[in-house]
């Protein structure tokens, strides 16, 4: 008992600290920038509708962060990942097929935002296996190489003439944009996808072969090799799976969305790093990842309106994902250390 | 005689097991006190926390008759008690120096290690033996690493010395070394506390002797006043007969199911572990190998085993070669490898215990068809297990973590043998068992021997070694030294084979 | 032979924030602790000391208060994983995003301001005119000359003082150096400590000496090579020294590069795609040496297990 309440405890601490400090720095109270929030996010049908449109690329990549930490190997490139695929559907609409029917056009963009997510993925991975590099590190290099990237091609070789001089690419024809519901910018195809891919992950991981090698090389690495599971295989499917689903949240934001390819930071304020966030708090769980997504999806909402309407910047909400962070670890700490740390103060 | 230690109704439980129970223990300055038992008597767990280690949940320490409150080693060695332990608490990359420095509080803080040296130099002329301080220690033999942790507690002016069954990773010769020392040491004054399950030793050795049993204290006695049979009475509550087994000599058949010809392996840093070793199994035998731990045993499995490549040689299964061979083609070959290291390697803690019991078939059917996995299948096999092997558990889906000792590995000798195995590679089968499970897994073995598996079993148990196996090799070095039946077995002879003579 | 001599003096400062955070680094992972947070804790450091200057006028008063504030920091992540044992990698990225988004809260106020006073070099007479290396190393500034003195003493402390070889033991085998009597908590809360300190200091130096000015989110990625260069350096301060200044070249080739119409954009991804080069000849000599990285790195100490 006392457990749950020192943890709690901890945890409320940590995110009362965090207000205070945004308090004593901005001089904003912290009531009404979580009014702010909670209202921009989720008290109305078009904050609901924004919400619900962030929300889908990060179930994506908490997606493919989940399945990457539940083998324990340390994909913190989801970012990257999803430029690349926000790539990928460009590359195919621009250049590669930019005539095909609509359906199929579509589909191949998904197909190639796919594959490039993946590879990108895939490096960190082969890196991993062959020379035994931290894919944390990796990753994240790959994160900031993918934005120059993008950036480059925008500014670049990809500059589209008609923009009066913007770092954007050509506007992608009708054919290639993604359906909306209505007037708001939910891009349903990419939702529903994220959804099916949800079960179908969720079914994978607790009843299949792979997801099976997947628990058994996260939990004990040494019993794997025992076993003799082909561990570099699984961890570079895992890695190219988890890539590949990190891509397809970078083809629904460029084909749903933004309809063209632009700057790094315009196509994501940090979904991949938000995710990682995503999917902790989901437990790896790909259901709960889904609901947690949601909620985070109503703090960028929230982000974006306490910049316009407190004139906070926009870091603000990175300071609020790490205080969320800092609480989820804090509850996620195990029985057997708090008990540990009481008996060390006694 | 004066008393420099005493511990009064000492308790500690873990959980619901009473790990000692209100023991009482006196020790006197300038003596050798054996403190004899099983394993899980609740020797290591008392002189944990006359370390430190562990605080007792009830119970008082007095060190030359004053109440002392000890917290941590820290405060264990500012009363002059000096522990060396089983694994020997040193840290491979620092040298031999570095490593007695560490332990000593009151080292200069800039150039630490520089008198330290001329220290051990002195001491290792004193008592004669050799030593390089500037030596990193994973070079060193386990009995050089023991006179290190040795020097260490000289070196703090430690009063008590609590040595914790020292002799397991020592070759006879170490051990005399050994006992030669102890005794110098004790003619010094000081205080030396032997943790031991070996009665010959005790009797060896000490002046006196503590036995526990089952976390309570039966006595403390006089060596020169008791005699093996009384120790023993004591130790295990009863008389016990050592004899030899009933041995099954079955008709091994003409089938050799392991012929290891020549075989050559590197070990982690690149160094031959095992060198040239030839030895074969037929089938319904099993062949022990003797030696002490670290000389090429663990390379030798993890070659049969496929974890490991050859660098020569060959390794032939039912004279089939399968030499580098990947785990998994040496496994569908019906082989069973029973760990050395249960818990790192055996099994995997978070998952289910119904999970575990498929680690090594579930790609087959029926538990799945190439894809997907059927979990009605799994658990009913998991229960079948459970109730063929006596696995206490709650339930098939409990965290296979959470399991003890004994029942992690029933829970691994059920998933290996039930692939009925052709050859079963066993490392250290009941280390760290309580004599229950011991008993059970020893009668495993020799069930499927009978069978007509063929057994590789490594131990460092000569007893158990001698009880179990059709012909004993010794292991020295990388090379295996003669092999020889179980008839003709003697002790010495085994015992100058594991130092290489 | 001109050109090379300034690409070579440009090259200490611009490695110089590195060398500072890699230093600490090294310290703290030879504890034990894996601190994933030093991007956040540089960019705190690079905020606080250019707010603090830009207020006081008083250069020394932002960095002293910057390297407290990084200190401080670190203790939140020392918090975290050596008093509760939660996962040290997730608490190093919290530190990270923490950091990134309270300098962001911070700093809105000093984007585009100068420093009231400019910080000029300090060439050491005597030294400065040995030739070739003196301009180069002994025409800087005085922070540049503290990295140089801390580096020495981080390489001494370490191998060659008591307090250095607890901190190894600790890092190796936490078991043993905690039956030896050495209280790990506190060297590794210590160990951290210092890591934090030195990690604000480098964020001190990034926006103080080397820009100076603040721009959100200056460290762009600077954190992240400090920990690659942890592992180049295989934990020793002497090869940071070398590691830091190799990666500080890195970025003056970048702006040297420029005015022959290569892509900025392409050139901004040099120290990325550099650093996992490093870090693949890294793990090269760590596997030819049969060397590793301290044995419990990451990995929590429990003392009472119960089996």
């Amino acid at each position: 008992m006392t457990r749950r309440y020192s943890n709690s405890f901890l945890s409320i601490l940590v995110i009362i600290l965090g207000f205070l400090a945004v308090y004593l720095i901005s001089g904003v109270r912290p009531d009404i920038i979580l009014k702010s929030i909670v209202i921009s996010a989720f008290g109305s049908v078009y904050g609901l509708s924004e919400t619900l449109t962030k929300s889908i690329p990060l179930v994506l990549c908490g997606l493919g962060l989940s399945l990457s930490f539940k083998a324990s190997i340390w994909n913190i490139g989801a970012e990257g990942q999803l430029l690349m695929g926000a790539v990928g559907a460009t590359w195919v609409v621009l250049y590669l097929m930019p005539n095909a029917p609509r359906l199929i056009l579509i589909l191949a963009m998904f197909l190639m935002g796919a594959i490039l997510g993946g590879i990108w993925a895939l490096i960190t991975a082969i890196l991993k296996v062959k020379f035994n590099l931290n894919e944390i590190i990796v990753s994240l290099m790959m994160n900031y190489i993918a934005i120059e990237f993008v950036n480059y091609l925008v500014y670049g070789p990809w500059k589209s003439p008609y923009e009066w001089g913007f770092p954007y690419s050509t506007k992608f024809p009708l054919s290639a944009q993604l359906s909306r519901i209505s007037d708001t910018r939910i891009h349903y195809p990419t939702l529903i996808l994220a959804i099916i891919l949800a079960i179908s992950l969720y079914i994978v991981l607790n009843k299949t072969k792979l997801g099976y090698e997947i628990r058994v090389i996260g939990d004990n690495i040494e019993a794997a090799r025992y076993a003799g599971l082909d561990i570099p295989k699984i961890v570079l499917v895992v890695l190219l799976l988890s890539g590949g689903l990190a891509g397809l949240a970078g083809v629904g934001e460029v084909a749903g969305i933004h309809h063209r390819l632009r700057v790094a930071s315009g196509i994501s304020p940090g979904y991949g790093y938000t995710a990682v966030i995503v999917a902790w708090l989901g437990r790896l769980n790909p259901l709960l990842i889904i609901l947690v997504s949601f909620l985070f999806g109503g703090l960028l909402v929230g982000g974006d309106a306490i910049q316009v309407s407190l004139g906070l910047p926009g870091a603000t909400i990175n300071f609020v994902n790490g205080l969320i962070l800092i609480f989820v670890l804090v509850q996620s700490v195990s029985k057997a250390r708090i008990s540990y740390v009481r008996k060390r103060k006694k | 005689m004066e008393k420099i230690l005493q511990m009064k109704g000492i308790t500690k439980r873990f959980g619901n097991i009473v790990a000692n129970d209100k023991i009482d223990f006196e020790l006197n300055r300038g003596e050798i006190h054996g403190l004899l038992g099983e394993n899980g008597a609740g020797k290591t767990t008392l002189m944990n926390i006359l370390y430190g280690l562990y605080l007792p949940d009830e119970g008082e320490i007095y060190i030359n008759g004053t109440k002392v409150d000890i917290k941590s080693p820290h405060d264990a060695i500012e009363f002059g008690i000096s522990m060396v332990h089983q694994n020997f608490k040193l840290i491979q990359s620092h040298t031999v120096v570095e490593n007695v420095a560490l332990g000593l509080r009151d080292t200069r803080f800039f150039y630490p290690t520089r008198l330290i040296e001329k220290k051990i130099k002195n001491f290792s002329q004193k008592y004669n033996f050799k030593i390089d301080p500037n030596t990193p220690v994973w070079q060193l033999s386990a009995g050089e690493k023991q006179r290190v942790e040795i020097i260490k507690a000289f070196c703090r002016d430690a009063k008590i010395f609590i040595l914790d069954e020292p002799t397991t990773m020592l070759t006879p010769n170490e051990t005399r070394e050994l006992f030669r020392l102890l005794r110098l040491l004790k003619e010094e004054g000081i205080s030396i506390i032997l943790i031991t399950h070996k009665l010959d030793e005790v009797i060896e050795v000490c002046d006196r002797v503590t036995v526990l049993r089952g976390g309570k204290k039966v006595d403390t006695v006089e060596i020169g006043k008791v005699d093996k049979e009384e120790l023993t009475r004591m130790m295990f509550g009863q008389d016990i007969v050592l004899k030899g087994r009933d041995r099954y000599m079955g008709n091994f058949g003409e089938d050799l199911a392991l012929e290891v010809k020549d075989l050559t392996v590197l070990n982690d840093k690149g160094l031959v572990a095992v060198k040239g070793v030839s030895f074969d199994i037929h089938r319904g035998e099993i062949l022990g190998i003797a030696g002490v731990s670290g000389n090429g045993q663990k390379e030798l499995i993890e070659a049969i085993t496929g974890l490991r490549k050859a660098i020569k040689g060959s390794i032939k299964i039912l004279g089939e070669d399968v030499t580098n061979m990947g785990v998994k083609e040496i496994l569908n070959r019906r082989v069973a490898h029973i760990p050395e290291e249960r818990v790192r390697m055996g099994i995997v803690p978070s998952m289910s215990l119904e999970e575990n019991a498929i680690l090594k078939s579930y790609d087959k059917s029926p538990f799945s068809n190439g894809l997907m996995l059927d979990h009605g299948i799994i658990s009913g096999y998991a229960k079948e297990l459970i109730s063929k092997y006596g696995i206490s558990a709650l339930d098939e889906k409990v965290p296979a973590g959470t399991l003890s000792g004994g029942n992690i590995q029933k829970l691994i000798l059920a998933r290996e043998l039930s692939v009925s195995p052709i050859l079963i590679i066993a490392s250290h089968p009941t280390q760290g068992l309580d004599v229950r499970s011991t008993r059970q897994i020893h009668e495993l073995l020799l069930r499927k021997k009978e069978e007509g598996c063929a057994i590789l079993l490594v131990s460092e148990d000569l007893q158990e070694l001698i009880n179990l196996s059709d012909r004993i090799a010794v292991m020295f070095n990388g090379s295996i030294k003669g092999i020889m039946d179980i008839d003709r077995v003697n002790i010495e002879e085994i015992g100058a084979l594991m130092v290489g003579v | 032979m001109n050109a090379i001599l300034e690409v070579l003096k440009a090259t200490i400062p611009a490695g110089t924030p590195l060398l500072l955070g890699a230093l600490g680094e090294i310290y703290v992972e030879r504890s034990g602790i894996l601190n994933l947070g030093v991007e956040g804790i540089m960019i705190m450091g690079a905020v606080s000391a250019f707010g603090v200057t830009a207020i006081t006028g008083n250069v020394w008063l932002g960095v002293i208060l910057s390297a407290l504030i990084g200190g401080g920091m670190s203790l939140i992540h020392a918090f975290n994983s050596i008093t509760l044992k939660a996962n040290q990698t997730l608490s190093g990225l919290a530190l990270t995003m923490l950091g990134l988004g309270l300098s962001g809260l911070i700093g809105k106020r000093y984007i585009g301001m100068p420093l009231p006073n400019k910080i000029y070099n300090l060439p050491i007479l005597g030294l400065k005119d040995i030739p070739l290396l003196g301009p180069v190393l002994f025409d800087q500034d005085p922070i540049v000359y503290i990295s140089y003195i801390l580096a020495f003493v981080f390489w001494f402390f370490l191998f060659n003082t008591r307090f250095g070889l607890e901190l190894r033991s600790v890092g190796e085998s936490p078991d043993v150096a905690d039956s030896a009597g050495i209280d790990v908590f506190r060297i590794q809360y210590l160990a951290v400590f210092i890591g934090g300190i030195m990690a604000g200091l480098g964020g001190a130096y990034l926006s103080v000496f080397y820009a100076p000015a603040w721009i959100e989110g200056m460290t762009a990625g600077m954190g992240w090579i400090v920990l690659a260069i942890t592992i180049f350096s295989l934990w020793r301060p002497e090869r940071a020294v070398v590691g830091s200044y190799l990666f500080g070249g890195i970025r003056v080739l970048q702006y040297k590069l420029q005015p022959f119409g290569i892509s900025p954009n392409i050139l901004n991804m040099l120290p990325f795609i550099f650093t996992i080069l490093v870090l693949m000849l890294a793990s090269k000599e760590i596997s030819r040496k049969k060397i590793s990285a301290p044995s419990s790195l990451g990995i929590p100490y429990f003392r009472e297990k119960i089996t």
